[in-house]
């Protein structure tokens, strides 16, 4: 790609500038619509078996944790197979937010590091990429909480 | 730039490329230069229980395979010298313990296998040494090292490259007439632009490739036209580009003998973006094509520049650029008709 500005010459000081002009973009409206289609079937999906799980006589209550389990353990198994890393090549965000992009994100480390033992490998290294994840959110849903109970009290 | 007066290229009078060997993964197989390969895999997992084990035993068997494509005997093999990607170059040190030979293990990332033909070439001129220069990577064991586990669905930035599967090796001899030579190495410097981007290693190594040839020129007084092929390691389609125009901007035309490896090890159907990285990427390319075309005349001389990227994932992550070098050998077949 040809950069937009004319770059007379290249120092260490514009070369970043000259860099990112010259890369070709990400595919936004692309990635975009993949990540609207696939995230957006796998949460219908997930509606689907609530209320498959509702006609087949679940408690309400208990449906939606059931829908949840059951796209969890779904993630895992195409997370085994192989499947889930070439549907996050394209869908990207789309299969990550979704519940099934957090089962992703345990099996593959554990799969990964199962090589360096149970305790060292698979235990140690399971939460690789997961864990920031639940530590920040453990983390904003208490700051959440202390902002909510200051405005409208405890309880 | 201003210290291009200190002269770093060398000259070699008596250094034999006697043989090169090439052992790569089933995707390089598939790619472009599928067929210059002495030994391909099927499965990247070479039988064995890890992707450690694997890249292991490629390079066991690529060290064994360059000792029998040069009908020699292992013992005769005074030195091995090579690196590889993993943490403390475990690969190509586990390999050498199959060997009776001493070891020097070697990294400078993608640029290790260039740095190994230096070494060696020092050996064999000055102390008449046959040496085993070797370098290679895997794509499985690198991309958990460097980014994240296989399985784990992320989209991959459109700048990033893939890292090569496979080993190269070759074997350096004094005395040896009628093969491939090296005359000249450059030896490179640590440059760094500034790149923050760990996918775009390519941006992040054309500076220290534009460093190192400019000092091969300046100091030979050669010009890009003088060789039959110019090739870098793994800058990929966009460091390939970049450099094309930072050489232009210093006065030499890369416009028409210039490859680069990693840019021609795969199809564009193989959606490696940039094309591929490692290094394996440049010890594969330059064993198997490249040095097939010297020895049938296609062409008689050659540039041949690694370039490595020197961060760790540590280093990305307290938020440190990417420096990286690059160093040069020149290759040259000799003009008489005699098989080495």
């Amino acid at each position: 790609m040809k950069p937009k500005t004319e770059f007379k010459e290249i120092t260490i000081e514009n070369y970043k500038e000259y860099v990112f002009e010259k890369s070709p973009q990400s595919a936004h409206w692309k990635n975009m619509f993949w990540a609207f289609l696939v995230g957006g079937l796998i949460c219908a999906f997930g509606q689907l078996l609530i209320e498959l799980f509702l006609i087949w006589g679940v408690e309400s209550e208990l449906a939606p944790s059931l829908a949840s389990a059951t796209l969890v353990a779904l993630a895992a198994i195409f997370t085994g197979i192989g499947i889930y890393d070439k549907l996050g090549r394209f869908a990207g965000a789309g299969s990550t937010v979704p519940i099934t992009g957090f089962s992703n994100a345990m099996v593959a480390p554990a799969l990964e590091f199962r090589s360096e033992g149970l305790i060292y490998g698979l235990g140690a290294k399971m939460f690789l990429i997961a864990g920031p994840v639940v530590v920040n959110g453990v983390l904003v849903s208490v700051v959440v909480a202390l902002i909510r109970s200051l405005f409208l009290g405890v309880g | 730039m201003q210290f291009y007066d200190k002269k770093q290229t060398i000259k070699f009078k008596n250094v034999n490329f006697a043989t090169g060997f090439t052992l790569a993964g089933p995707k390089e197989k598939q790619g472009k230069l599928g067929s210059s390969f002495d030994l391909t895999l099927e499965d990247d997992k070479f039988g064995e229980k890890t992707f450690e084990k694997a890249e292991r035993k490629m390079f066991e068997f690529a060290a064994s395979g360059v000792i029998a494509k040069a009908n020699m005997l292992p013992r005769e093999i005074d030195t091995i010298i090579g690196g590889d990607l993993l943490n403390q170059i475990v690969s190509v040190s586990f390999a050498a313990k199959k060997f009776k030979s001493s070891f020097l293990g070697l990294y400078n990332a993608c640029g290790t296998y260039v740095e190994s033909l230096i070494v060696g070439s020092f050996l064999t001129e000055f102390f008449g040494k046959n040496v085993l220069c070797l370098s290679g990577s895997h794509f499985s064991t690198a991309e958990r090292q460097y980014r994240y586990p296989l399985e784990l669905g992320v989209l991959r930035s459109p700048v990033s490259q893939w890292t090569a599967t496979g080993v190269g090796a070759s074997i350096l001899k004094p005395n040896n007439d009628g093969c491939p030579k090296i005359v000249a190495a450059t030896l490179g410097r640590v440059t760094d632009f500034g790149i923050l981007d760990v996918n775009n290693m390519g941006a992040a190594m054309a500076p220290a490739a534009k460093d190192t040839f400019t000092q091969y020129f300046t100091d030979t007084g050669k010009k890009p036209s003088d060789f039959d092929l110019i090739a870098t390691g793994d800058l990929g389609k966009l460091g390939k580009e970049i450099l094309i125009d930072l050489m232009e901007r210093e006065g030499y035309d890369f416009n028409n003998n210039y490859i680069d490896c990693g840019a021609e090890l795969y199809y564009e159907s193989q959606k490696t973006y940039m094309g591929g990285s490692g290094a394996a990427c440049s010890a594969l390319v330059a064993n198997g094509w490249l040095y097939n075309s010297l020895k049938k005349g296609n062409i008689k001389n050659l540039l041949l520049v690694g370039t490595g990227a020197l961060m760790s994932p540590t280093t990305s992550f307290q938020g440190e650029s990417i420096p990286a070098i690059a160093h040069l050998v020149e290759i040259e077949m000799p003009s008489k008709e005699k098989q080495c």
